[in-house]
């Protein structure tokens, strides 16, 4: 049965779909939804899909949490979730927006990494293991001086993958991307900044 | 230590993030640099964002009804309870420079203190808390970067640099006030206490050390304490916020209701 059938079969209460499908169905549709600021990525690869339930009556609850609290793509994103719900048989759907625990670029997959980059688009780059953010008030055993925060580790050019590279921008055409150049090949790229 | 009602602690946040982001969004189109106009935009944009979590949840705990835009909107001056350094005028880019690195500093610590406090009433700002924690981070990055480049560049930067940090110091004060004491009509929200990270003269020790350390690698003179302004906590404002708030409400007045 073809996508758009089996949604079909889903709102209609003769065919009763078993949940388990039907549940399944309604997640995938709203997995596949695209970030409209970063189009490479679907939201579950870029960690801002938390869940997808099915109540009673196809009611479906996505639940979100938000890259930035002030993302402007939020309600692109909400509008698309809802869509994309009801189109897989949902015949309700809430969303809910959850910002505990707090979105972070380190829920990126390594698959999503190699996407962006593959884009053009440097990836956050914290190794595992390395807090980026911040480091203020962080005594130094011995030096009584305080550290400013760090914002960043080197970013590798993801054209020619050469660590020679320097910020331009801090906010580039997103508030979640700089804009970098690359001295080795002096191609201009887009970074998904730490966060 | 202090104690304090939790939903006038938190719409003391939430306004300090409204009008912050209200007052930075005026340099749009007018930023020294397209650069910069999209770097102001978007911390006004993470400060806007801070706001709509903040004020939700206050209105939450008010248990009113009131909604983040009947907050922001359907509140006249003295009902504000933002601290008065966000509202001053902007100034020449330094003086907005001096405003942002004081702000987001201040920011940047508490956020980070309310992410891992104690205190079980203040779980429901813990996780806002922690996003903001993190978004601030960035800010007091750009401010920083900025008062080096100008504190420590031609005379004429030095000279403004030091002006807009001279005016704006006396307000910085009133960020480590304790926070005001329950007022009365709200009886369901509980008391929070500020101890720990969070305690205003913590918190001072901490921004101070943060900021000494910026004016003196940026050659900038510390001021001297002397006169502190406040009540902005107790909807006592300076005279420009009535412009502000005025145009801030205009459309939503006229229109009431209005949606994009």
């Amino acid at each position: 049965m073809s996508e758009s059938a089996r949604a079909a079969a889903l709102r209609d209460p003769e065919l009763r779909v078993p949940f388990a499908e039907a549940l399944d169905l309604v997640r995938a549709a709203v997995a596949a939804v695209r970030d409209p600021e970063l189009r490479v990525l679907s939201i579950e690869e870029l960690g801002i899909l938390r869940d997808v339930r099915l109540g009673p009556g196809g009611r479906a609850v996505v639940t979100i949490t938000p890259t930035y609290l002030g993302c402007p793509a939020l309600d692109v994103i909400r509008a698309d979730i809802a869509s994309a719900a009801r189109e897989a048989g949902a015949a309700e759907v809430e969303i809910v927006t959850s910002l505990s625990p707090p979105w972070t670029t380190d829920w990126l997959t390594d698959t999503a990494k190699a996407k962006l980059s593959a884009a053009g688009i440097a990836p956050p780059g914290s190794p595992p293991g390395v807090r980026v953010l911040p480091l203020v008030g962080v005594p130094v055993v011995g030096v009584p001086v305080v550290e400013l925060p760090v914002v960043g580790l080197p970013v590798r050019c993801p054209r020619c993958g050469s660590s020679d590279t320097a910020e331009i921008a801090r906010a580039g055409s997103t508030a979640c991307k700089a804009l970098r150049a690359c001295r080795a090949c002096r191609e201009p790229f887009e970074h998904l900044k730490d966060h | 230590m202090s104690s304090s009602d939790l939903y006038g602690y938190v719409l003391g946040l939430g306004d300090d993030a409204l009008i912050a982001a209200q007052r930075m969004a005026e340099w749009v189109t007018r930023a020294p640099q397209i650069e910069e106009d999209a770097a102001l935009a978007n911390i006004a944009l993470d400060l806007l964002g801070q706001a709509r979590a903040l004020l939700s949840y206050a209105g939450e705990l008010e248990g009113l009804g009131r909604s983040e835009d009947d907050l922001a909107y359907l509140r006249d001056e003295h009902e504000f309870r933002n601290v008065q350094l966000v509202e001053l005028p902007n100034g020449d880019f330094a003086t907005t420079i001096a405003k942002m690195l004081f702000f987001a500093a201040y920011q940047h610590l508490l956020y980070t203190g309310l992410s891992a406090a104690d205190d079980p009433a203040l779980a429901g700002i813990a996780g806002i808390a922690a996003k903001a924690a993190k978004e601030t981070a960035y800010h007091v990055d750009h401010a920083v970067t900025w008062t080096l480049r100008l504190g420590d560049g031609t005379d004429e930067s030095h000279r403004r640099m030091q002006a807009g940090v001279d005016e704006v110091w006396p307000f910085t004060h009133e960020l480590f006030e304790p926070p005001p004491a329950r007022t009365g009509h709200i009886k369901t929200t509980g008391d929070i206490e500020t101890t720990g990270d969070i305690e205003p003269g913590a918190l001072r020790g901490q921004w101070l050390r943060l900021v000494e350390r910026v004016l003196r690698d940026a050659t900038l003179r510390r001021p001297e304490d002397g006169w502190r302004p406040a009540g902005g906590r107790r909807g006592v404002h300076t005279e420009a916020f009535g412009y502000l708030v005025g145009e801030m409400q205009s459309l939503h007045r006229a229109h009431p209701g209005a949606r994009w």
